[in-house]
């Protein structure tokens, strides 16, 4: 018997120390880090570790674990289940049996109703494998279609570390959040080297699908994280603002003041509703400090997305960034916002729209783009969202960009007006040029002409004073600026256990 | 000596330059503002630099990727 467990002890050394020196050598001139120390850093505690699978694919001598661990563990002591490549065992590679475990910690996790985190760093598919682990019912496609079916209903994490290339690209591309690792991380379905030999592309791995492409270009990362080390707390971070189940309410942490340096809101927005502002200056009057925790926040910058905390409690906000693109909508901010919208919304996460939008982007290129179609994506995701919901008109909202940012007509528990708040579907300048354009153009004397164009500017700028649209009952509350957070604070509270129900059918057909 | 570029980030037209050849500019230092859907845009250099040519003059109308400024 003492023979037997010597046995086997030696033998799960000798599997969880994965593949060959060589490759460990490897991964160390790269900055990565082994699949378990990965772990070690991503559980709270390396005592309480699960593993299924550990001798799978034993027989075959090389393939320790089949080059993927699958785990239970526990983040910020929520349970959750993992599954993590082993870059040492055939670059991450994916076997038949690598892909059941992959397939069995989905199951594993939709019934333990936990988060599931995909740590990635790997080459694909064994194409020698290919009968058993591609087409088949319990083959690779199998965990897409697990992953799209558990949307929603779990958190789904993905750590980039390595490559995702070719089908093995579509593990992020299905979970919620992506985080990738500067230099190492790369996502794409056809490598430099085949872009090269099939459509005569000369080009690099960085710049065809690169970890800083990706969060700053196509959208398809949302955390540019500087090492290893940085991803895995991000992920670590992000999970603290999810509960384990659609089903569950989010976490509360302490609450915490706001940043004490902050400025006052009244001093950060200006009056001129054509001058730029930065908003993260007014989020950080809002918010818990320290809470702020930004997705994309390289892609689409005229437009910010994050979770934070108002008195301990998660919130996603989502607000038009004046200082970028005159925080003007486009087909990517469409995009970044319907997606992150429809995020909170599945797991719970109150949604606050901070609005300075002069609306949607014109012209020919963003015309050809499908501006029209992005915007109706972001539109749909916002009205579908039944979390509470709170509408903050900071100062302008035009056009469509009103509707965009949870205006009144898409049933928002409150929208609120700073005093400078204007709501219009035009600006003052744009109005009077469209409405008068050929009186305009009629009045020779400039001094004159300048005269008129003021005179209707005052009027029109009349027509739409925030307290005739209080008056009209079009906003809910005009707001002290130095009271928002309080404000905040107290409706959330109040709507904290809102139940709506959006419609009764299969479900929408989405505009995509 | 690398050149740097600085592009627009959307069509608008230039209604101010805020720095000049030989000027040096610092990492997300505002160099061009340009208007678009009536905003204020205003336009940053990504990397540090000195001017060597400022590329559009005000009222020029650009597009999304012009060259506004050149840095090196």
């Amino acid at each position: 018997m003492k023979q037997l467990e010597q046995t086997l002890r030696e033998r799960i050394d000798q599997v969880k120390r994965g593949g060959d020196a060589k490759y460990h050598q490897k991964a160390k001139e790269q900055n990565k880090l082994f699949v378990r120390d990965r772990l070690a850093l991503l559980f709270d505690d390396e005592d309480f570790v699960l593993e299924d699978g550990l001798f799978a694919n034993f027989t075959a001598g090389d393939l320790p674990a089949d080059g993927v661990v699958t785990a239970i563990g526990r983040v910020n002591g929520q349970t959750v289940c993992v599954m993590a490549n082993d870059s040492t065992v055939k670059a991450g590679s994916w076997g038949a049996r690598t892909v059941e475990k992959i397939i069995r910690i989905q199951e594993t996790a939709e019934k333990m109703r936990v988060p599931l985190i995909y740590l990635v760093d790997s080459a694909g598919a064994r194409i020698t494998d290919q009968l058993e682990m591609f087409p088949g019912r319990r083959g690779a496609g199998r965990i897409f279609y697990n992953q799209v079916k558990l949307s929603g209903k779990i958190p789904q994490v993905c750590i980039l570390f390595g490559p995702s290339a070719a089908g093995g690209a579509y593990i992020p591309a299905f979970c919620d959040i992506v985080i990738m690792v500067e230099h190492n991380a790369s996502m794409y379905l056809g490598s430099p080297r085949m872009a090269e030999m099939v459509i005569g592309e000369k080009v690099t791995l960085e710049e065809l699908g690169g970890a800083r492409m990706h969060c700053s270009v196509s959208g398809c990362g949302d955390v540019l994280a500087a090492n290893e080390q940085e991803a895995i707390q991000a992920a670590r971070r992000y999970l603290s603002y999810f509960p384990s189940h659609y089903q569950d309410a989010p976490p509360a942490a302490e609450p915490k003041p706001p940043l004490p340096a902050a400025k006052p809101i009244a001093e950060i927005v200006p009056e001129n509703q054509n001058a730029p502002f930065n908003m993260y200056e007014l989020i950080d009057t809002l918010v818990d400090e320290g809470s702020f925790f930004e997705v994309k926040k390289l892609f689409a910058q005229e437009l910010i997305t994050g979770f934070a905390r108002l008195d301990g409690n998660p919130v996603g906000i989502v607000a038009n960034q004046p200082r970028v693109k005159g925080g003007v909508l486009f087909v990517d901010s469409a995009d970044k916002a319907a997606r992150f919208i429809t995020l909170c919304d599945a797991f719970g996460i109150p949604l606050l729209f901070l609005a300075d939008v002069p609306g949607f982007m014109i012209g020919t290129a963003v015309e050809r783009a499908g501006i029209i179609r992005h915007g109706a994506k972001m539109i749909a995701a916002m009205a579908e969202a039944t979390v509470p919901k709170i509408s903050v008109i900071v100062r302008k909202a035009y056009g469509a960009g009103l509707y965009a940012m949870a205006s009144s007509a898409f049933d928002p528990d409150a929208c609120l007006a700073l005093p400078t708040a204007q709501i219009a579907v035009m600006g003052p300048e744009a109005a009077v040029n469209a409405v008068y354009s050929n009186k305009i153009q009629a009045i020779e004397d400039p001094a004159e002409r300048q005269a008129f164009v003021m005179e209707k500017r005052r009027e029109y700028q009349k027509d739409i004073d925030i307290y005739l649209l209080a008056s009209e009952l079009i906003v809910d509350a005009i707001v002290p600026p130095s009271e928002l957070r309080r404000e905040l604070i107290n409706r959330f509270a109040a709507y904290a256990h809102k139940r709506q129900y959006f419609s009764d059918r299969k479900h929408p057909v989405y505009p995509v | 000596m690398t050149m740097k570029k600085v592009t627009a980030n959307m069509a608008g037209t230039v209604i101010n330059l805020l720095v000049k050849a030989g000027d040096s500019v610092q990492a997300g230092q505002d160099v061009i503002v340009l208007e678009s859907m009536k905003m204020e845009v205003p336009i940053q250099s990504e990397a540090a630099g000195t001017v060597t040519d400022v590329k559009v003059n005000i009222g020029d109308f650009v597009n999304d990727g012009d060259v506004l400024v050149v840095l090196e």
